[in-house]
């Protein structure tokens, strides 16, 4: 059993799409899941990572706990993989980045509609906002970028099988695309 | 023989090679024009047949006697042996792509170009997964003063297409560039600086010259299904230019 490749997954700011895509491979699940094991991922109940062969990574670093479950992944992780339009350049939430930081807050939290008790959340609890989103690659090294908003579920196959299989990675026209 | 046969064969003057395929080309054209009269795809973004060569992205940049040359600014000559399609040129065009997408906020997800767009189509040509540099993240202001245009500053390659087109075939001068280095960027000659205030119509050449997502025609996004954008099944070398789809969508 320990023969299989042990994979991390988790979401920093990303919406869960590109975990849904990598899903959408449908019954190839169940072929995949005898060559692979899960660790640390959304999809189990593992709350602390161990070492890994790959760790695959949604969503671009938005807040302080972001920046120290990413650092954390490059740690355990030999292979680290930024999927998705937002872990490769922020995506969609570094449109925030066209604004200050506070302007964002207040226009949520102080002028937001239907807010009562307006205040801006400062609660140690909650991690702490960044001034913009960054992408992965400008905190930690990745090995591999999947584009896409999400990734199609045809790249996760091709990516996961010629990688497993120590072939070099070559995806067709119609798997890459941004959007 | 009618006179456009006649001049067009008379001024053939001769056969140069790109990647070893043997190609005429006429009397003053580039290896780029050439090129693209033969069907030959090479690399480009701020080309654009119908205007004076640009030579700004260098994606069109070959390889001939051991130098790099921009295709659109080099004249064809006899006999010359040019590589486009190498790994290292294909490399060097995805750097310089990156440094497009790094520069501006081209939020692919969330642009109504996206599909239809000739930055996006020349990068899966090229086989560019992801921009690895640091992001610039620009905070420019859109311009949505116009009721059937709007800019947004954010996606300019500064191609300066519309600079051309406005003033070669609309004649009415309504870009310009300004600014020096990281600085420069594109200007709307009026009063305001706003679109609102400039002589641009929606039946303007230079309104429908953008290689981006930056001048974009309003109320008109996302009228194409997935799929069935121009460069989604097919690569930009099949597809050809984005100026010249830009009228169907
Ligand atoms: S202009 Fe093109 S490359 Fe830029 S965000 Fe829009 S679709 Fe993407
Ligand atoms: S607005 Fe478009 S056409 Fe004009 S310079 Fe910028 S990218 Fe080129
Ligand atoms: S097409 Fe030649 S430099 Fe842009």
């Amino acid at each position: 059993m320990s023969q299989r490749i042990r994979i991390a997954t988790t979401s920093l700011a990303g919406c869960f799409g590109c975990h849904m895509s990598f899903l959408d491979i449908d019954e190839r699940l169940i072929e995949l899941s005898e060559k692979i094991e899960f660790d640390r991922t959304p999809l189990t109940d593992i709350k602390t990572l161990g070492h890994c062969d790959i760790g695959l990574i949604e969503g671009g670093m938005g807040n302080t706990e972001n920046y120290e479950l990413l650092r954390e992944f490059r740690e355990k992780c030999d292979i680290l993989v930024s999927m998705g339009a937002c872990a490769i350049n922020g995506g969609i939430p570094a449109m925030r980045n066209s604004f200050t930081l506070k302007e964002c807050l207040e226009t949520a939290y102080v002028e937001g509609v239907g807010v009562t008790d307006p205040q801006i959340p400062g609660d140690p609890e909650i991690p702490l906002l960044l001034n913009k989103i960054h992408p992965l690659h400008e905190v930690v090294k990745i090995d591999y970028f999947l584009p896409g908003c999400p990734p199609p579920a045809e790249m996760f196959w091709t990516f996961l099988d010629q990688l497993l299989n120590g072939q070099p990675i070559e995806f067709t026209y119609s798997q890459i695309h941004y959007d | 023989m009618n006179l456009k046969a006649a001049t067009r064969l008379g001024g053939r003057i001769g056969h140069f090679s790109i990647d070893g395929v043997r190609l005429p080309f006429r009397e003053g054209q580039t290896i780029m024009a050439a090129a693209m009269e033969a069907g030959v795809y090479i690399p480009h973004l701020c080309y654009n047949p119908e205007f004076t060569p640009h030579g700004s992205c260098r994606l069109c940049v070959v390889r001939s006697n051991g130098r790099h040359l921009a295709a659109c600014t080099t004249p064809a000559a006899e006999g010359l042996e040019v590589e486009s399609y190498t790994d290292e040129l294909q490399e060097q065009r995805r750097e310089l792509l990156q440094m497009l997408f790094v520069e501006g906020n081209h939020v692919c997800p969330a642009c109504e170009k996206s599909g239809a767009c000739q930055l996006q189509a020349v990068a899966y040509y090229c086989g560019m997964l992801a921009p690895e540099l640091t992001y610039f993240y620009p905070q420019r202001t859109v311009d949505a003063s116009h009721p059937d245009i709007a800019i947004d500053y954010n996606r300019c390659i500064l191609c300066e297409l519309c600079v051309r087109a406005s003033r070669e075939a609309d004649g009415k001068n309504v870009f310009s560039i300004a600014g020096r280095g990281i600085h420069a960027h594109l200007q709307i000659n009026s009063s305001t600086g706003k679109l609102k205030d400039s002589d641009l119509e929606v039946t303007d050449k230079a309104a429908h010259v953008c290689p981006t997502g930056a001048i974009l025609p309003r109320n008109l996004g996302y009228n194409i299904p997935m799929g069935k954008r121009p460069y989604d099944q097919k690569p930009i070398s099949l597809v050809g230019d984005v100026a010249d789809h830009e009228e169907s969508s």
